[in-house]
């Protein structure tokens, strides 16, 4: 790909990103930052490319340890960004307490 | 090429076989990178409610899955086991680590995640130094191409940057270090200095010379610049820090994805990159303060002296557990403002029993989240969250505010500046024109706090502890609600 090309891809994607940051409701920015710092470990792509590549040893053993700390964010990560979002409940109550409201109401 | 034309999926041309790149990208792995590029925006899409979150983190799972399997069925692996173990390795420390943590500690460990994607940059950009040939972005000579030295040695300074100034923040975040801004004399200029030997080097790395002792410096100044910029930024500005180091973690995988051509990891880049970006942006202005006086630090270190000495001689009452019980029983609306003050006391759980207690009695419970209350964006809503209060009774700032003159009590607690009407009357204070909550319009203020002695993270007296409808419930927080859970 010539350079024009991804400077296409990556400016458009900023704009991409623009919109739809701002369509993430601000309860949550927390999950947000967990699951952007999920994401943002693709760079993992670039720590197996050197990984696997045979030839250079030093190259390869950094790209090993990136590997592994890219692992520790994306699996940390996700797992994270999901626990906290399991814990986002509409108004549903358990039986006792639903009918507390209800008489509330 | 092997993509029929009526699919409609351009194809550069620069992207097929007969290229003289040394690693020429299939179409059909450009793809699958595309395809990955579009599962993140989907994942970023479904955090725009509750209910489709979840939906979203899933499509976020498959589109690092998708980025993984095709990098490694496409690339002639010399060391699959050994890439096995670190994948092993690193995930189960990850997944140990979110099974654990303490929702408290959300900001620290986001600080400390954001540090690894810094450090795996620097590694990944070290490693296409060393070996260019593996990335394709070699010469014939063996050395980097030079349109990738400067995408290089950029994604290199920026993941060196977030390594060291997400280390920073995690230390102020979690305690190791003090939160208290440290000056350095001469700091600006220090800092500018740096920054423009790194840039400098940088271009000359690109046009002149690739020896390693100019990548080597380039890596290093960008280590120190990270830390130099973090230490005079205050512990209450982290929501500001965490959200541009964020950003950061971005614009340093999007540089990589320069260097290696890779879409994924271009609009992975982008859209983090803006992300932390607009994040940063909504913390100043919910601070009413520009990115650069924060970023420039020093908040908050001299202006505590003053106010300290002003308010010795002001009256305030003191109220009690069962004081607060009884008024909160009788009141048709209670308004809960948390702050960091919470999170440090560990009371939401014991805030959210007292809420179900008074919804029984019939009050209507809301509660009201300012955009900077808390360590990060959000922090205060996934505490609650946690202690299970639904989100439809958490509300923002700007949605809640003019309830407060229909709204018996006020219940403050752990929040400070954020209720400060300082902020509206007076033009010389600190925290002058930030947004706050009008709890003054309240009936009653209930104002949970250690003690009378601290002031807020701007270090300015608070008017709401000496108003007449306001009572001083002093104590630690998570004890003082459970004593009024006990009295209701």
């Amino acid at each position: 790909m010539d350079f024009i090309s991804i400077l296409s891809i990556f400016v458009l994607a900023c704009f991409v990103g623009y919109y739809v940051v701002w369509s993430v409701t601000p309860a949550l920015h927390t999950p947000l930052m967990s699951v952007t710092n999920a994401i943002s470990s693709v760079i993992i792509v670039g720590a197996l490319i050197s990984a696997a590549a045979a030839g250079h040893p030093a190259a390869k053993w950094l790209g090993l340890a990136a590997v592994a700390l890219a692992s520790v964010n994306i699996f940390g990560g996700f797992a994270v960004t999901e626990r906290m979002l399991a814990m986002y409940k509409k108004k549903e109550r358990p039986a006792p307490k639903a009918s507390a409201e209800g008489d509330k109401a | 090429m092997s993509v029929p034309a009526e699919t409609g999926i351009y194809i550069p041309p620069a992207a097929m076989p007969p290229a003289e790149v040394t690693h020429a990208v299939s179409p059909w792995v450009a793809l699958a990178y595309l395809v990955a590029g579009v599962c993140f925006i989907l994942a970023l899409r479904g955090l725009s409610s509750p209910a489709s979150s979840r939906r979203g983190n899933r499509f976020g799972m498959v589109g690092m899955t998708i980025a993984l399997v095709t990098t490694l069925v496409t690339h002639q692996l010399a060391s699959l086991p050994e890439i096995l173990v670190a994948i092993a390795i690193g995930g189960g420390i990850g997944f140990i680590i979110a099974r654990r943590i303490l929702m408290t500690a959300m900001p620290q460990l986001v600080a400390a995640f954001h540090s690894l994607v810094g450090l795996a940059a620097v590694l990944v950009g070290s490693a296409a130094y060393l070996n260019p040939g593996a990335f394709g972005i070699a010469d014939a000579m063996g050395h980097v191409l030079t349109e990738s030295r400067v995408e290089m040695g950029l994604g290199v300074a920026i993941g060196a940057i977030t390594f060291s100034g997400s280390v920073i923040a995690f230390l102020k975040l979690n305690g190791n270090m003090s939160g208290a801004p440290i000056t350095l004399p001469m700091r600006h200029a220090i800092n500018f200095l740096i920054l423009a030997v790194i840039l400098g080097l940088i271009a000359y790395f690109t046009a002149a010379s690739d020896a390693p002792a100019i990548f080597a410096t380039v890596t290093a100044l960008s280590f120190l610049i990270g830390f130099l910029l973090i230490i005079p930024i205050g512990g209450a500005d982290m929501p500001v820090v965490i959200s541009m180091l964020n950003s950061y973690s971005g614009w340093a995988a999007a540089a990589m994805g320069f260097t290696l051509h890779n879409t994924a990891m271009i609009i992975t880049g982008a859209l983090v990159g803006s992300s932390g970006a607009i994040l940063s942006y909504i913390m100043c202005k919910a601070m009413n303060r520009g990115f650069i006086s924060v970023i420039a630090g020093g908040f908050g270190a001299d202006s505590s002296g003053g106010a300290a000495a002003a308010k010795a001689d002001r009256p305030w009452k003191r109220g009690s557990a069962e004081d607060a019980a009884f008024l909160l029983k009788e009141a048709n609306q209670v308004i809960i403002i948390p702050g960091y003050g919470m999170a440090v006391a560990q009371a939401q759980h014991v805030l959210r029993e007292m809420g179900d207690l008074l919804k029984e009695a019939g009050v209507t419970v809301k509660y009201a989240i300012h955009p900077v209350a808390g360590r990060m964006p959000g922090h205060m809503n996934v505490l609650l969250a946690e202690a299970n209060v639904p989100y439809d009774e958490v509300f923002e700032l700007e949605d809640i505010n003019n309830e407060f003159a229909q709204t018996d009590v006020a219940f403050v607690i752990g929040a400070n500046d954020v209720v400060n009407p300082a902020a509206k009357d007076d033009p010389g204070s600190p925290i002058y024109g930030m947004p706050v909550f009008d709890v003054g319009k309240a009936k009653t203020i209930f104002f949970i706090k250690r003690t009378m002695g601290g002031v807020g993270y701007a270090g300015v007296d608070n008017d709401v502890f000496y108003m007449d409808q306001t009572m001083m419930l002093l104590g630690d927080a998570k004890k003082m609600v459970e004593e009024i859970n006990k009295a209701l």
